[in-house]
């Protein structure tokens, strides 16, 4: 798969910065799969948001770069390591890590990969030209403002219920059992 | 294979094992990490197609991603409080164990 990469139209240092970024992003995410201390798998999958991160500010995003690494590195990777600390599930579990019906997933999981990969292999090979390099922060500052005013506002409406949501459905509510 | 490909069949990859991960693991954070994958998968989609997209002055691409991980973020904080609820409940996080709905 390698050697094919962009072997149309982009120079080689582009193919293997973006080699390097896969086998972070693959490897990263199998591991978070597979590893039995959740811990480590947490671990796994910051390398892996990160490699992500890294794809965006290769295609030119920078802003979603930078946002996934605050939101994904920052945010939801130490409120994971939260989550797994107060339930305790840090020990090392001594069952099995997969579920009984584990096969099933496994089966499902790569019949999807199967017809997506054919799906996308199936198109013509020189596909389109770069035509988006980068955008720069006051564009998307100015949209949000003027184009997608209602959205952010929707967004932000969304964040705020959720946030208050999971306060109050991770509260301890020992006072209402007596 | 061309550019756009190599960054579609990474971000089919990544929903593959973000798939198999929420299918097949016990811990149900972990599950909850699984489709979170899946999700930045659909990130992956939404800037490559802006990257090797129509040549527009519009920035829809990007725009998509940024609330994609707006609403990703909402749902992570609310699945891991849902978790915490449970956990408490059933003083496990073991997903084969946490087979009844009644209380």
């Amino acid at each position: 798969m390698a050697a094919h990469i962009g072997s149309t139209q982009r120079p080689k240092s582009l193919m293997i910065s973006f080699l390097i970024i896969a086998i972070m992003v693959a490897g990263g995410t199998a591991a978070a799969m597979v590893l039995r201390n959740p811990i480590h798998c947490i671990l796994a999958l910051t390398v892996s948001f990160a490699g992500i991160a890294a794809l965006y500010l290769k295609l030119g995003a920078q802003f979603v770069g930078f946002t996934q690494i605050m939101v994904y590195v920052g945010a939801v990777a130490i409120l994971a390591v939260f989550a797994i600390m107060m339930t305790q599930s840090r020990r090392i579990p001594v069952a099995g890590i997969f579920s009984r019906n584990a096969s099933v997933g496994l089966f499902t999981a790569s019949a999807v990969f199967a017809v997506l990969g054919w799906a996308i292999l199936s198109q013509p090979g020189n596909g389109p030209a770069v035509q988006n390099t980068s955008v720069s922060v006051q564009q998307i500052g100015g949209s949000l403002m003027h184009e997608y005013v209602l959205p952010l506002e929707i967004v932000g409406l969304l964040l705020t219920a959720a946030l208050i949501g999971a306060v109050v459905i991770a509260m301890d509510r020992k006072e209402d059992a007596e | 294979m061309n550019g756009l490909q190599a960054c579609l069949l990474l971000s089919a990859l990544l929903f593959a094992i973000g798939l198999a991960g929420a299918l097949t693991r016990r811990n149900a954070i972990l599950v909850l990490i699984g489709i979170e994958l899946m999700l930045n998968a659909a990130n992956i989609n939404f800037i490559a197609f802006w990257h090797y997209g129509a040549a527009t002055p519009r920035i829809t691409g990007v725009m998509f991603a940024v609330f994609s991980i707006a609403v990703a973020a909402a749902e992570a904080a609310v699945g891991l409080a849902i978790i915490l609820a449970a956990y408490r409940h059933s003083r496990t996080t073991d997903l084969d164990a946490m087979n009844s709905l009644k209380g």
